[in-house]
């Protein structure tokens, strides 16, 4: 099990995006995990920060593009001393083969992990073929 | 020249700024202990009392471990990936494992009122500046 290591800090990285910014904000990529199952593709990524109404999910000619903004007002009267990583707000997109159901795609929030479930298409899924 | 657009990003640029400057400079080195551990942590302060901010995405409450002595406090906990069975892995970025960190913090601190709260894989932790240690003003007679 992978549980009793002990866990390693993970630099962030920076979105270096092909669209440029019209508001001085920072972007970064979130870590994110791909899994796939005979049924569904399922998306983990690592948004800490982020609230469930700040989260948006586009999909626009099969590029799902999901952005995740922090409230910036949390840190209102705080006077940083000491910082190890730095804020900012997440962003990133992938493109969808096509045997991704568009209209079927879940998404979740959990402590600051966004889940999303692309569900296959009927015609995608696995059949077996009894011999007849 | 003064930047006329209003806010939220006006603050969230200045705080980035503030950022840069202090990873650059050499200030309050060697700083809280345990540099470099998970989770990584930024401390701030506010009026009196400190703010230890953590990111810790995935880590469910109840595997968190805070723990108060001293100056000092302890972060603990694991964090484990739910991957379901017979899924197969097309991309691998997130890591899990346990953590322990101490990070010690330049005041005094009063273990008992320390308040932590743990949100949308944000971990703040408000440490009271211990009344013994704050400072006092002398009149001038």
């Amino acid at each position: 099990m992978a549980a009793a290591q002990s866990l390693e800090v993970q630099e962030k990285r920076e979105l270096v995006g092909k669209e440029e910014k019209t508001v001085p904000a920072r972007y970064f990529i979130p870590a994110t995990d791909i899994h796939e199952t005979d049924e569904a593709l399922t998306v983990v990524m690592e948004v800490p920060g982020v609230e469930k109404k700040d989260v948006d999910i586009n999909l626009e000619n099969n590029v799902i593009r999901i952005e995740g903004r922090i409230d910036a007002k949390k840190y209102d009267g705080l006077e940083p001393l000491y910082t190890e990583y730095n804020v900012g707000h997440f962003a990133r997109s992938f493109t969808l083969s096509g045997k991704v159901d568009q209209q079927r795609i879940d998404a979740q929030l959990e402590d600051g992990v966004l889940t999303l479930t692309l569900w296959k298409a009927k015609d995608a899924l696995p059949r077996r073929i009894e011999i007849g | 020249m003064a930047m006329v657009f209003a806010d939220p990003f006006s603050t969230l640029f200045q705080f980035q700024q503030a950022l840069d400057s202090l990873r650059t400079s050499g200030w309050l080195d060697p700083g809280p202990s345990g540099g470099g551990a998970y989770p990584p942590v930024n401390v701030f302060r506010k009026g009196d009392d400190i703010v230890i901010v953590a990111e810790v995405p995935g880590v469910p409450k109840s595997d968190l471990r805070i723990e108060a002595k001293g100056k000092t406090i302890r972060i603990a906990g694991t964090k484990s990936l739910a991957t379901g069975e017979k899924a197969s892995t097309h991309r691998r970025e997130r890591l899990a494992g346990t953590f322990d960190r101490a990070v010690t913090v330049p005041v005094e601190v009063d273990a008992d009122r320390i308040k932590a709260e743990c949100r949308d894989g944000i971990l703040a932790l408000w440490l009271p500046r211990a009344e013994r240690d704050r400072p006092k003003t002398i009149s001038v007679s």
